[in-house]
């Protein structure tokens, strides 16, 4: 089959942090000439976090290209281009990628953009059929627009820092910035409806993703639960109403641990089969789900008492052998070495001027037959200023290089 | 925006959400369901806990805007009607284990020479190909492979998952992204094609920045620390764990504490509005906000910054604290529940709640809105879930069979 997906689909990525990026991924991994806009007078806050590949030189500061969290969440293709909106210069080079273009992807506070004169009103006039994607933390409306929007801090409003827990203890964050990576998949959604009604209707559109309301359609069921029956969610650490054994049981090893769900009987009895029919599994306690999860507590003690005597990959091939749901609970370094992940060549290796050769670059979570995402080393800043000027917009050398001299490709 | 798509749906419970995205944006789903229903409407929560597989609230949630059909796939007769509408349709969704499809002569290869160009969307714990292939994927395990068990939790305690089991879902919604790049593909080349999504592989993308980072660099393996996920290099180059979450006087409030020249301004503004509550504040009396980082503290410091914020806001509620966030452009939000965000004041501003009716139980239900607000017309949820078979007129009509033969299949248990 010819072509990808997104070929000549062309977009400007002008965003901070992970949603917006993590959004446009999917359509530059898949053709969409991307791209990005920034300029390193004021850099994107995520080139700044740690942890940084180590310099060989000492004394060479780290500088803007060395963060695992900026290149490890830009792995598929773009280009970089540096423009400084400080200067009137760069903000016309900018409107005359917005008339190039037909994505703008865009993720700052709401007012930066507008401040600038480049809300949707704005790069309609340059583009009418420009597709612009706003995302941020709470929306482009409300008391809440301009709040810079954290996906620590969404994780905890959109509720999801309430699911995971202890009854005893208090609850614990599912992960760091769980809605960064939850809520993009509806921008990147929107986006492709959105092209795909273009190509139907001629017609561009303006789209406000928030956060906060991408990240609550995940949680409708707790949310009707509530509502009918004045019920919130009760923490159970690893526990199941429906079936037992379920939980994290301690292997053999320093800290290993895996993952057992058994989640009918039938599942129970190959489960009992699997671990040699010792006596205990013939108690009556044990014989439907009901009783187990009543008898959880002793059921549980008994599955560990077996599972510590293995390695957790060994638990995890002899009950799935069985087939019974069981894994290894995976740290970083299981998961690099995950046989399943590497089968689908999910860490790319790639060599970076600044960071060195590094394994840890993904293709989208998407494997489509006819056509492969394509991964690349994460762009640095301005690394394309004068391919970008030269040959997309056409400029003339001598007036990138009186641009230069003002600054506006600082 | 998507209304020229007709989907069918024959997923199980953990990829119910990846159709109802796509319906979000305007396309017919049609959810395909076993004839007496889904297995999935039995198992609760349901509504005003009446087990009643009409009254499920999952099914409710993740259902709603699409229409339903009963057809049992497995009868010659089912398979000979389900080939019918896929010669009609767009998109296959399914989330059968790898190779059930196959076997029924229903896999991709079967359907695209019915339709070359249906696109078939495989939603699994670990993908279609691969060791892994045959695996069981409930959802504690998918997620233990996946990476994001591990790091949950207490270091005194085993590892945790999630008491709301949504891990799928993560698959499942870069099911409906694959769906949507197939079908800008098949504008191109007129042709269909398989798309193959594994929860695990969207799981790994969740910890790629905070797991596989330090792994990749420094060989470093992050363990669970409780609240502690944020993690900052101190003065004696030591690692020190920032709490996430903060206890409040009425439960849990996030704080994203960023000590760096940009946030100085909100640090020192935030210190004052400490102190007015009384709390002494010690060292941080004099501390340089605008030009130290933890990369200047020393452990002592960090800990009694901690103990300062943790006394702030052990004084106050969450609904205080969201005020003064708003107000103050604090990097702070309320750990919200369910009571919590039904109240939210930014969402009440927007209009994001929808109303949706439930004639056949006298209700009305609030859902969350649109995940995107757009100029092209209104994306989310418009109309509740199905009731079992509720479309099987529509539909089997549409295709051609005539009010006795459905009641024939009717009677033969075939819908």
């Amino acid at each position: 089959m010819n072509g990808k997906p997104f070929e000549g689909v062309k977009i400007i990525q002008l965003c901070w942090a992970g949603v917006g990026v993590y959004t446009l991924n999917y359509l530059s991994h898949f053709g969409a000439t991307t791209i990005r806009v920034e300029t390193a007078t004021r850099p994107d806050p995520v080139r700044l976090f740690a942890p940084f590949a180590p310099t060989s030189r000492e004394g060479e500061p780290v500088g803007l290209e060395r963060s695992a969290f900026f290149s490890i969440t830009h792995t598929a293709p773009e280009y970089g281009v540096s423009l400084n909106f400080k200067h009137p210069g760069a903000l016309d080079i900018f409107k005359r990628l917005v008339a190039w273009a037909d994505v703008v992807g865009e993720g700052f506070p709401t007012g930066v953009m507008d401040k600038l004169g480049l809300d949707y009103e704005g790069l309609k006039k340059v583009n009418p059929q420009i597709i612009m994607m706003r995302t941020c933390g709470y929306g482009h409306t409300g008391p809440m627009a301009d709040q810079p929007g954290f996906g620590s801090i969404l994780t905890a409003v959109t509720m999801m820092d309430t699911i995971v827990g202890w009854p005893d203890r208090p609850p614990v964050p599912p992960s760091t910035y769980y809605t960064d990576q939850l809520s993009p998949m509806y921008a990147s959604l929107a986006i492709m409806a959105a092209l795909d009604y273009r190509r139907r209707t001629g017609q561009g559109q303006y789209i406000d993703h928030a956060q906060i309301e991408a990240g609550l359609n995940y949680m409708t069921p707790l949310i009707l639960d509530y509502q009918v029956n004045h019920r919130e969610l009760v923490l159970k650490g690893n526990r199941s109403d429906h079936a037992a054994p379920h939980g994290i049981y301690r292997c053999k090893g320093e800290d290993r641990w895996v993952a057992i769900a058994v989640m009918s009987d039938g599942e129970w009895r190959s489960f009992v089969k699997a671990i040699g029919s010792p006596p205990w599994t013939r108690s009556r306690k044990y014989a439907t789900a009901t009783s187990r999860v009543r008898y959880g507590d002793e059921l549980d003690r008994l599955v560990e008492a077996w599972t510590v005597n293995f390695p957790p990959e060994a638990v995890q091939e002899i009950l799935q052998e069985a087939g019974v749901g069981a894994g290894v609970v995976a740290n970083a370094r299981d998961i690099d070495e995950d046989p399943q992940l590497n089968y689908y060549n999910f860490y790319r290796e790639m060599d970076h001027p600044y960071m060195g050769k590094l394994r840890y670059y993904h293709p989208a979570p998407i494997k489509l037959s006819a056509v492969d995402a394509a991964v690349q080393r994460p762009v640095m800043v301005g690394e394309h200023t004068d391919y970008i000027c030269k040959e997309i917009l056409g400029m003339p050398g001598e007036e990138i290089e009186r641009l230069r001299q003002q600054g506006v490709f600082e | 925006m998507l209304s020229c798509y007709r989907i069918l749906d024959l997923t199980g419970e953990k990829a119910f959400i990846c159709g109802r995205a796509l319906s979000d944006f305007g396309a017919e789903v049609i959810k395909i369901e076993k004839p007496g229903g889904d297995p999935a409407r039995f198992r609760g929560p349901f509504y005003k806990d009446v087990p009643d597989p009409e009254r499920n609230l999952t099914w409710f949630a993740f259902n709603a805007n699409k229409k339903s059909i009963t057809l049992d796939i497995e009868s010659d007769k089912g398979k000979e009607i389900f080939k019918k509408l896929v010669g009609k349709a767009d998109v296959v969704l399914e989330s059968f284990l790898p190779g059930y499809l196959d076997g029924l002569g229903l896999g991709y290869s079967d359907l695209s020479k019915i339709n070359p160009g249906i696109i078939m969307t495989s939603i699994t714990g670990f993908g279609q190909q691969g060791p892994y292939r045959n695996y069981k994927d409930p959802d504690i395990v998918v997620r233990a492979l996946g990476g994001l068990v591990y790091t949950a939790g207490y270091d005194d305690r085993p590892p945790l998952t999630v008491t709301y089991r949504h891990t799928h879902a993560l698959g499942a919604m870069n099911g409906a992204v694959g769906t949507m790049i197939a079908l800008s593909h098949r504008a191109l080349t007129g042709l269909g094609q398989h798309v193959d999504c594994a929860t695990q592989q969207a799981l790994d993308i969740v910890c790629s920045a905070e797991i596989e980072g330090p792994y990749a660099l420094f060989g470093q393996v992050p363990t669970r620390h409780g609240r502690a996920r944020a993690t900052v290099t101190l003065a004696d180059g030591s690692t020190f764990y920032n709490p996430l979450l903060w206890e409040c006087r009425d439960g849990y409030v996030a704080l994203n504490l960023l000590l760096n020249p940009t946030a100085a301004r909100n640090n020192l503004s935030m210190m004052a509005f400490i102190k007015k509550d009384g709390i002494d504040i010690g060292t941080f009396e004099t501390w340089p906000w605008e030009s130290k980082g933890w990369e200047n503290m020393s452990r002592p410091q960090a800990e009694e910054l901690m103990l300062v914020l943790g006394k702030f806001f052990k004084n106050h509620r969450k609904d205080e604290l969201l005020k003064l966030a708003t107000e103050n452009r604090f990097q702070l939000g309320p750990c919200n529940n369910a009571e919590d965000i039904l109240k939210y004041p930014q969402l009440e501003a927007r209009g994001f709640w929808k109303e949706i009716e439930h004639p056949e139980l006298g209700a009305t239900l609030k859902y969350p809105g649109g995940a995107v607000v757009t100029t092209q017309g209104y994306v989310g949820v418009k109309r509740r879930a199905p009731l079992i078979g509720e479309h099987n007129g529509e539909i089997f009509t549409g295709i051609g069979l005539t009010g006795e033969e459905i009641a024939t299949l009717r009677k033969q248990k075939v819908i």
